[in-house]
């Protein structure tokens, strides 16, 4: 647990910090956030004390982090920026691998712990061990600088902007793997971000900063169904409704979907179809093929001749995935409901616009 | 190290031994010299042999530069430190003002103290070559990104570890060219070492300034100009061990 008791960092005149309070949960994920200037980055370099506080604690399970030797606490701290923070003239296995050696691990160990890592982050060990940062696109980079923070396998990992320079598609590629690793791992996280969509994503809580002050700490669902003040508010924004969606999964909300499978007969099709207006064909092991329209079985003698071919991929969400998503897929496609598959695009339901409308209204109450 | 890396190092070592065994070979050096300036009565210098000239001149850039590079490194490195930075400007005046003063003006000025011969020689080379070590080490340090350092601070590294894992590292290519620029100079300012009797390839040189001699003249000056081709090959291989491919 990581207790910040009172913290106030001065910079000449301008207080940076102002007796701020927090307690961050073992194993939770807490996310700073607030406009820049707000002080985040500087309360999270307090913790590893790349910054000394002008007044107040923090404590790291009960022990004032003062006592302890700058280096050997951020030795057993992981330590994430964005992605220009890899050392340039390293391989990305040597980099990952530098707290590994500045802690004397063995030779074996330390390969074998980049290995495993870099598989973690989903790149081939093979492949992206030799390379060096420059030969890297922003996302890979960034999944190296993950991978650097997790390698001594630090209880604590504080992240600033860890997902900040890379564009909007592979920054929520790159979260929602950090969302599948962290709930592997469980570490202590304290992540800064000015991107809201991005905590509301990952945090457990969200601390809201606004002039070095905390204006409110809570889950993100709290904040965003009952913000403390104007500002957080303002901040949230008018489509707070919309943002909680995120933070639904739809696996609560899957109903039956009724799929056809694509060797069925068109009269047992038929059957299965009755009045709607379409239904979704599988093959024998339960994939998502694509879908039949009703009016086009009529001249039709068998599925697959009248088979719209969708991959999975293209109209579908994983269970994995949130409202937020399935909305957003359903007002891409103009389609009332999309269907959802498991890992191996087995369908397994559907989800449909009425029920996105009923947890708007539910959550909001 | 690539292929390409191992064929420049072959090369160059192949360059060396020629020439090292063409002015090795008095007979040689003489036919050459004596083909070009048929009418000069005598085209080499007796005194001493070619090879003892090269020789001498080798010693004096070796001697040199080596404490050149290894007062300019540390000098350059601790100005830049929390505990020398108070120092930075008068290390930079004073390595600049070295550099403003004619090598032969140090020379004259160091004969009173330190006598004729190889030590005064070197102290005015030195004096001389520390200016380009000096601020290059300063400018490439300098130049690292912060946020690399704070990367390195962040995870756990104390101050010299960081020095040297990060900061020499990343300035490495701008101290090699600092090094580079400084042996080069040398090897050309070296030549002036035989006004006070320290040898080298200045010797032939001078010789035949005060004889009239063009032979002479070309007998000191095109092996020494030969030599700092071929270092300043040599040091850019060096340079290039430390390249690492950037952003792509």
């Amino acid at each position: 647990m990581i207790h910040l008791q009172h913290l106030v960092k001065d910079y000449g005149r301008t207080r940076a910090v102002d007796d701020l309070s927090l307690e961050v949960t073992a194993g939770e994920v807490c996310v700073l956030i607030g406009p820049s200037g707000c002080g985040k980055t500087t309360t999270l370099r307090m913790i590893n004390r790349l910054i000394e506080p002008s007044s107040g604690h923090i404590l790291i399970d009960d022990q004032d982090i003062s006592q302890i030797k700058p280096e050997r606490l951020r030795l057993s701290i992981g330590y994430a920026i964005q992605s220009v923070g890899l050392f340039p003239h390293m391989t990305v296995a040597t980099n990952i691998a530098v707290v590994p050696k500045l802690l004397n691990w063995e030779k074996e160990a330390t390969s074998q712990r980049v290995e495993e890592l870099l598989r973690l982050v989903g790149l081939d060990p093979g492949e992206f061990g030799h390379k060096y940062p420059g030969q890297l696109s922003g996302g890979q980079a960034q999944r190296v600088g993950v991978a650097r923070a997790l390698a001594a396998d630090p209880p604590i990992l504080l992240m600033d902007e860890p997902f900040g320079a890379v564009d909007p598609l592979t920054r929520e590629r790159l979260q929602y793997q950090f969302a599948r690793i962290q709930q592997e791992l469980k570490k202590t996280v304290i992540l800064v971000t000015h991107d809201l969509n991005e905590a509301i994503r990952l945090a457990d809580r969200i601390a809201i900063m606004s002039a070095g002050k905390l204006v409110q700490y809570d889950t993100p669902e709290t904040i965003l169904s009952r913000p403390a003040n104007k500002f957080v508010h303002d901040f949230v924004g008018t489509d707070r409704a919309l943002k909680r969606l995120s933070r639904i999964g739809v696996e609560g909300f899957v109903k039956p979907a009724n799929p056809v499978a694509i060797t069925d007969s068109i009269s047992k099709i038929a059957a299965v179809i009755g009045r709607q207006p379409s239904a979704w064909v599988v093959n024998g092991d339960g994939r998502l093929l694509g879908w039949i329209d009703r009016k086009s079985l009529a001249q039709a003698s068998s599925a697959s001749q009248v088979l719209v071919a969708q991959t999975a991929d293209e109209v579908a969400i994983s269970r994995g995935a949130t409202l937020h998503e399935a909305l957003s897929l359903m007002l891409g496609q103009g389609v009332k409901s999309v269907p959802v598959v498991d890992e191996q695009e087995r369908l397994i339901g559907e989800v449909s616009l009425s029920d996105v409308e009923a947890a708007t209204v539910e959550t909001e109450a | 190290m690539s292929g390409k890396q191992v064929t420049s190092w072959l090369i160059l070592a192949i360059l060396t031994a020629a020439f090292i065994i063409f002015i090795a070979n008095s007979h040689w050096v003489e036919a050459s010299l004596r083909f070009l300036f048929p009418q000069e009565e005598a085209v080499v210098l007796p005194r001493a042999s070619l090879l003892e000239f090269f020789w001498q001149h080798v010693q004096l850039v070796a001697v040199s530069s080596g404490i050149t590079i290894m007062i300019g490194i540390p000098l350059g490195i601790w100005v830049t430190r929390t505990s020398g930075r108070d120092f930075l400007p008068l290390v930079t005046d004073l390595t600049s003002f070295g550099q403003t003063f004619p090598p032969v003006a140090v020379l004259a000025l160091v004969v009173p103290v330190l006598g004729f011969g190889f030590q005064p020689t070197v102290a005015a080379l030195v004096l001389y070559g520390l200016l380009p070590v000096v601020r290059n080490t300063i400018t490439g340090l300098k130049a690292v990104p912060w946020h690399y350092l704070d990367a390195a601070r962040g995870m756990g590294m104390s101050r010299l570890e960081a020095l040297f894992a990060i900061e020499i590292p990343l300035a490495a290519p701008v101290i090699m060219a600092g090094i580079r620029i400084s042996v080069i100079v040398n090897i050309g300012t070296a030549t002036i070492g035989a006004i006070i009797g320290a040898g080298g390839l200045g010797s032939p040189i001078i010789a035949g300034l005060i004889q009239d001699n063009l032979a002479f003249i070309i007998e000191g000056a095109v092996p020494a100009a030969i030599l700092a081709i071929l270092v300043d090959q040599f040091l850019a291989n060096i340079e290039r061990l430390f390249a690492y491919p950037a952003q792509a």
